[in-house]
């Protein structure tokens, strides 16, 4: 094999971002596959891995993470640059915003929980004004939000509950 | 138990906060226009009288064909007697939502509710 001309070290830190950011693409890949009754409600397992990050990493790792996922995944979904990777990419930039946000709660009292419900608000807020500006500019879509918001609110908080039980847990990822 | 562990004081609250803004949402966003205030009648493509849903009264609008009768009732309307052969009108029974109509063709008498904003009565894409 011809040696590369040009030589990048990764470093432990590129290791466990790109060994973390995979297993957030195999999650989303997975959840590709689950039909859903309205498009666009989908549970957001990915969402469990950039919670867990953000805890034990910091929001630097969460941001490459939960980027990453989105670039990579719709690369092999083959929705990259189409309408549905914008929405995937809007919700991520809200919801790592609200989470910036949400992180200046108190730690002992706002848990994995909190951030979740939090970023999966943030999450379908950044889609539903991406659709409503661009895709579907109509008002029919507000009808809607109610049903967006709920199931939001339920896959926030299992998925919060899942995020909570690992870092409960020893980690296995050496940081 | 174990699965409340996980859960902080706080989450309790973000999480009631979710509850709130969803049932607020859906306040807002389904619930809308559903009271009618008034009933507009027209005929012959004129507008015949536009009276509130308050009280109770009976108007009676003339036709080409006779007399159509529009009965208002506990905030709702409907055309109690028509001409009309086949009878769509008084089928519909009561309206009470705002955007509803009941509409006599042959005797070009129609009903419509009418709220506080008007409703899309079709949408397309």
């Amino acid at each position: 094999m011809t040696p590369s001309t040009i030589d990048i070290a990764p470093t432990r830190e590129d290791h466990r971002i790109a060994r973390l950011a995979a297993l957030a693409i195999a999650l989303s890949l997975m959840e590709a596959v689950i039909p859903s009754p309205l498009p666009g409600v989908k549970p957001g397992i990915a969402n469990i891995v950039t919670l867990v990050v953000l805890k034990r990493f910091g929001f630097g790792d969460a941001v490459w993470v939960s980027l990453l996922r989105v670039v990579a995944g719709s690369l092999m979904l083959g929705s990259f640059l189409s309408p549905s990777f914008a929405l995937s990419l809007s919700g991520a930039i809200a919801s790592l915003a609200a989470l910036r946000l949400a992180l200046l709660l108190p730690a002992s009292r706002f848990g994995a929980v909190s951030l979740s419900i939090i970023a999966a608000f943030a999450h379908i807020a950044g889609q539903l004004a991406v659709v409503r500006l661009w895709l579907i500019p109509h008002d029919g879509l507000l009808y809607l939000v109610p049903a967006f918001a709920a199931a939001a609110l339920l896959f926030g908080t299992v998925n919060g509950l899942i995020a909570a039980r690992l870092l409960g847990a020893p980690s296995s990822v050496r940081p | 138990m174990n699965a409340l562990r996980l859960v902080k004081s706080g989450d309790w609250l973000v999480f009631a906060a979710g509850l709130l803004a969803v049932s607020w949402l859906a306040g807002q966003f389904w619930h809308r226009g559903g009271a009618a205030d008034r009933v507009v009648i027209r005929s012959g493509g004129k507008v015949f009288a536009e009276l509130t849903l308050s009280g109770r009264q009976t108007v009676t609008v003339p036709g080409p064909l006779g007399q159509t009768l529009v009965e208002i009732d506990q905030r709702r309307a409907r055309v109690a007697k028509d001409p009309s052969p086949r009878q769509y009108c008084v089928q519909q029974g009561w309206l009470s939502r705002a955007g509803e109509a009941a509409i006599c063709l042959p005797n070009q008498v129609s009903i419509e509710l009418a709220g506080a904003d008007k409703l899309y009565d079709s949408l397309n894409y």
